[in-house]
């Protein structure tokens, strides 16, 4: 497998703030690569750089053998983005965003209405084509956004949170048509996202974003396998007496609480359950006490001890608010 | 070639949008209705037929300058896509396109001059319904020096605009630019009958060159004793404000992000 992005300590800060530091991640061929992260980790000026819309404070990367800063043009002719927020021409039809898009990146005219065709049938809005964006839902902007980014017949797809603010429903549609385009195009696909589920079911690696830097890489299994064991989730009157008892009793650390439950990682779940129960009995009145597989969210909070969750509730802090600005 | 083809479509974009928007093609007969009807006749009339131009009526003499007028109100206007491009997200996906700063400039300002000149035209038109005399000649004469007068008003605008973040704002650079621009271009009376301070101002506003070059072409004879410069000397000083503000506008552009 040859690597179609490497980064060599690509970093940005904003008024010595550092946004991404010395980030060293390569991609492979074809493959589908999650940046998964909390808002204001980074992610989005990664891609931003990626893309040549911000100039790295220092360090480079290459894409498609091209390099980001000396060769700008190069880069964009070999890449498509679809950006976090909308942007689409919604005075315009479909089919005519998509025309306008074929001419800005050089597709040969002969070819154009074929590409346009065959990519309108692969996101389903053929029928849609000749209507004014404005009278089309989210989900179907979003859809023709990435229907738009792959015209150009790009090599790498870069797709910043590609399914934010979309129902459940809709972001299952997205995920299927994103596996489809990749399958049909064979192209490589990095995105961003804060969901712990988008990263899981889409991507064939993650690379956790947190502070601007990676702090675990590898497919899914793989972050998984290196918690070592399985969730145990406690349900209890008294969660601190929950804690306490693992921690003194049992000799666990890490538990936590979630959502009012404790949660604890450990080696051997199904022998642990029976000496959890009876190291509380006398203090604790125990509701439910059940065993589950580690997901990321688990895989984020061994790393950071905190949980991502907790963090995208808030509004994106400085760095965020400032590039965002930056780039509209 | 590729640059060639950006440059078009970001052109053939603007005038699309702008021949979709019927609401502001009908709106744009009213403003200049109104300045023909009910200024051009009111001031002629309360000046009785004592126009300081032999052979002119007061409606004629104000009939180049609204032209202008309605071209410079258009022109800056058009500014506002920008940042409507910039709200709704549109501007991102021109500024990560692999074409270079200048087509982008150049498209979406021959574009929206597109529009203004489409604007000017319909001005003519009033005027002929109004009775105004203008022949298939001297109206084929005055659509290069309409374009040419739009070329540096669109720049402004744009440069403006590219260096906004809200509509609001954009509005209220509007009054400060548009109306002294106006006002001072001679639009509604010759300037050399005014006070020396104030005809030094008018000198100096590039829109003062367009009317007279309209006036020129237009009025023809009538208007030759009292113009303000001969009619080459006119297209020169327009066209060089143009390339100045062309200029300027891709370099606007150019630090865009």
């Amino acid at each position: 497998m040859t690597n179609i992005i490497e980064t060599f300590k690509l970093t940005k800060s904003f008024n010595g703030l550092t946004a991404v530091d010395k980030l060293d991640i390569s991609v492979e061929s074809g493959e589908i690569f999650a940046l998964l992260g909390p808002n204001g980790a980074g992610k989005t000026t990664t891609i931003s750089m990626l893309c040549t819309i911000l100039k790295p404070t220092s360090g480079t990367a290459k894409i498609n053998g091209f390099d980001i800063v000396k060769e700008p043009m190069q880069v964009r002719k070999s890449i498509g983005i679809v950006f976090q927020d909308p942007s689409i021409d919604d005075r315009l039809t479909a089919r005519e965003n998509l025309y306008m898009h074929a001419n800005l990146y050089g597709v040969p005219a002969s070819e154009q209405k074929n590409r346009i065709d065959s990519i309108l049938k692969l996101v389903e809005l053929e029928d849609r084509a000749d209507d004014l964006m404005r009278t089309y839902s989210g989900g179907m902007r979003r859809r023709l956004e990435l229907a738009r980014g792959l015209i150009h017949y790009p090599k790498v797809l870069f797709l910043d949170e590609p399914t934010l603010g979309l129902d459940p429903q809709t972001r299952d549609h997205v995920w299927k048509y994103i596996r489809g385009l990749k399958e049909a195009h064979d192209i490589t696909v990095v995105l961003t996202t804060h969901y712990m589920d988008e990263a899981d079911k889409l991507s064939d690696r993650i690379a956790i974003m947190d502070y601007g830097k990676i702090i675990a890489l590898g497919t899914s299994d793989k972050l998984k396998e290196t918690l070592e064991g399985d969730v145990i989730i406690i349900k209890a009157n008294n969660t601190d007496g929950v804690i306490s008892v693992l921690t003194e009793k049992i000799g666990l650390s890490g538990a936590h609480v979630i959502n009012g439950t404790v949660e604890v990682t450990v080696k051997n779940g199904k022998s642990m359950l029976p000496r959890i129960v009876m190291a509380t009995k006398n203090d604790i009145f125990i509701e439910s006490i059940s065993l589950r597989e580690p997901n990321l969210e688990d895989v984020f909070l061994h790393y950071t001890g905190r949980t991502i969750r907790a963090d995208s509730s808030r509004e994106p802090h400085g760095i965020a608010a400032i590039q965002r600005r930056k780039i509209r | 070639m590729s640059e060639l083809r950006g440059f078009y479509t970001l052109w053939l974009r603007e005038v699309k949008r702008y021949l979709r928007d019927r609401v502001r093609i009908v709106s744009s007969f009213f403003q200049p209705l109104l300045w023909l009807v009910i200024f051009g006749v009111g001031i002629g009339a309360s000046l009785r037929g004592a126009v300081p131009i032999p052979g002119l009526t007061y409606q004629q003499l104000i009939f180049p300058g609204i032209i202008g007028q309605t071209l410079l109100f258009t022109s800056m206007f058009m500014g506002i896509s920008v940042i409507w491009d910039k709200e709704f997200g549109f501007m991102k996906e021109i500024l990560v396109a692999p074409i270079s700063r200048v087509s982008i400039f150049l498209g979406k300002m021959i574009g929206d001059s597109t529009d203004a000149l489409i604007q000017g035209i319909i001005v003519i038109f009033l005027g002929l319904a109004l009775g105004i005399n203008i022949d298939p000649m001297t109206f084929l004469a005055s659509l290069p020096i309409m374009l040419l007068i739009t070329f540096g008003l669109v720049s402004i605008g744009l440069t403006i605009a590219s260096f906004m973040g809200s509509l609001e704002s954009f509005g209220a650079i509007q009054s400060f630019i548009n109306l002294p621009l106006f006002f001072l271009s001679g639009a509604l009376f010759q300037i050399q009958s005014l006070p020396g301070w104030m005809q030094d101002i008018s000198k100096a506003n590039p829109l003062t060159y367009g009317v007279d070059a309209l006036r020129n072409v237009i009025l023809g004879a009538a208007w030759q004793p009292f113009q303000v410069q001969p009619l080459f000397m006119d297209i020169a000083i327009v066209g060089a404000f143009d390339v100045g503000m062309i200029i300027i506008g891709t370099w606007a552009f150019s630090r865009m992000k």
